[in-house]
């Protein structure tokens, strides 16, 4: 059938989707381990050789499939940190969850040479192909996917505006701290370097951003835990960001 | 089989009532919707059923809680792995609703839609029948606005994505017509106990 889908007569709007390939999104693949990196005491990035994956849009996650021995399996979604490109490797980054089944078996036991299962990309509703000016708000790991889309954006020397707020209770809980360039503002909700102020991102925070008002104006990507999105989302909108132009990830 | 080195997993408790590949999240509640959420009054929220039925009708919050109650006591499962066991909710069943708007014969399938715009899409054979209800209630209390309120669909059989938040209404066509996630590659149906997760599964 041809038809055009229903768009809903309503009071407000979801964003509209993005183009993406689900080429992948129902075939279990193995990945190797090849490379464990410690980003902060409780966060680590693991690269991994998947040598057939079919590429990703920066933001979408994958889901992963723990096995043991007798044949009980932990399934979980991860975003990709890393950007796309050809190389046969991709990375995830993982905060450690206190007595978490499959974040603790990567933080305890995981070492180069193991194998598990991953399927996808999936989700185009949280991508970002490079072709819109992009405000990226994330807090703890949550600024994996939204790291996908300023690598990418370096990567491929994009010029499309891109910035990123960035809150972590210290500096050295600061996921991927020494990436960051003039695109990044830190918040720091604990401890600070001298000079910074301590405290939860707030209006502040997003004003001199959405002042700069690109052309077409910003598309913002949240994506944290459910509080920091409920939090973030609303600063946005009171601050005059569309509701159909902001894209959250919420990680449970 | 693809063994994972070292990895044991959480001890087996056998719990009937648990799809495959899902976990039980205990008293947590995950939020996963992918939209703002909306700032909707109960004075403000409306229920359409339109499309394929004989007498479109739209409710008022008055007019939807003057309808018979109906309670939802069982299990729900997201598709991100989690499944709540026990859960709660009051509201009223859509064979109400549908009751008073008379589908046609030629009415097969549904696309449910959210005050925010979301939709998601189902055979009408999974709303009818005293398996589907309009939501307004969870554990006695008024629904939260992150968890859907004013007011959810809820097909606890299906993965919780068909459960559309904020519900706004149903139009009832001859065909399926896929939804936000289902457009955006997951199944087109949802059955957590055929593990229906993605397109093609
Ligand atoms: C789209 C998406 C993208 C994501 N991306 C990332 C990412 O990039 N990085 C990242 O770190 N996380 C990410 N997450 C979160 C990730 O999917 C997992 O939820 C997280 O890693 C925790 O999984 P776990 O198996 O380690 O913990 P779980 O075992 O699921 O436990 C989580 C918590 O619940 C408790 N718990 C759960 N079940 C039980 C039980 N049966 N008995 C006792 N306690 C229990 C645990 O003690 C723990 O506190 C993402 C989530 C989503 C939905």
């Amino acid at each position: 059938m041809t038809e055009t889908t229903f768009t809903p007569p309503t009071r407000f709007a979801i964003p509209g989707r993005i183009a993406v390939t689900h080429q992948g999104a129902n075939v279990w693949q193995t990945a190797t381990l090849t490379e464990i990196r410690r980003e902060t005491p409780r966060a680590a990035t693991f690269r991994f050789a998947v040598p057939a994956w079919v590429g990703h849009v920066p933001g979408q996650h994958l889901q992963l499939r723990l096995t043991a021995e007798d044949g009980y399996s932990a399934q979980r979604h991860y975003s990709l940190a890393s950007a796309p490109d050809d190389s046969g490797h991709i990375e995830l980054t993982l905060d450690h969850v206190e007595g978490g089944e499959v974040s603790g078996w990567f933080h305890s036991e995981a070492r180069p040479g193991d194998r598990v299962e991953v399927r996808g990309p999936v989700s185009g509703f949280f991508a970002w192909p490079g072709d819109r000016p992009a405000l990226l708000i994330g807090a703890g790991s949550g600024v994996v996917p939204l790291m996908s889309m300023v690598r990418h954006h370096r990567a491929r020397g994009l010029g499309v505006p891109l910035r990123l707020l960035v809150s972590a209770r210290s500096p050295e809980e600061l996921i991927y701290a020494r990436e960051y360039g003039a695109e990044t503002t830190p918040v720091f909700t604990r401890s600070a370097p001298p000079g910074t102020p301590v405290g939860r991102m707030t209006a502040a925070h997003l004003e001199p951003v959405l002042a700069e008002g690109p052309p077409g104006g910003w598309e913002a990507y949240v994506c944290g835990s459910n509080a920091f999105a409920e939090h973030a989302s609303r600063l946005l909108v009171a601050a005059g960001q569309p509701v159909d132009r902001i894209r959250i990830e919420r990680f449970g | 089989m693809n063994v994972t080195r070292g990895f044991t997993g959480r001890p087996r408790v056998h719990r009937p009532g648990l799809p495959p590949g899902q976990y039980d999240a205990g008293d947590d509640w995950p939020v996963l919707s992918a939209e703002v959420t909306p700032d909707l009054a109960p004075a403000d929220w409306t229920f359409r059923v339109d499309g394929l039925v004989e007498e479109p009708r739209t409710w008022s919050w008055e007019q939807a809680h003057a309808l018979p109650g109906s309670v939802y006591e069982g299990d729900i499962h997201c598709v991100t792995s989690w499944s709540k066991f026990g859960v709660r909710f009051g509201g009223v069943s859509v064979d109400t609703f549908l009751a008073a708007v008379r589908p046609l014969p030629t009415a097969t399938h549904a696309v449910a839609y959210s005050h925010t715009g979301y939709t998601t899409n189902l055979p009408l054979t999974d709303l009818t029948g005293g398996k589907a209800w309009i939501a307004f209630s969870y554990d006695g209390r008024p629904l939260a606005p992150e968890h859907g309120g004013p007011a959810r669909l809820l097909v606890p059989h299906l993965y919780f994505w068909k459960s559309a938040k904020w519900v706004a209404g149903l139009k009832l066509l001859d065909h399926d017509e896929p939804g936000f996630w289902e457009q955006n590659g997951y199944h087109a149906r949802g059955n957590p106990w055929e593990e229906q997760r993605y397109s093609g599964d």
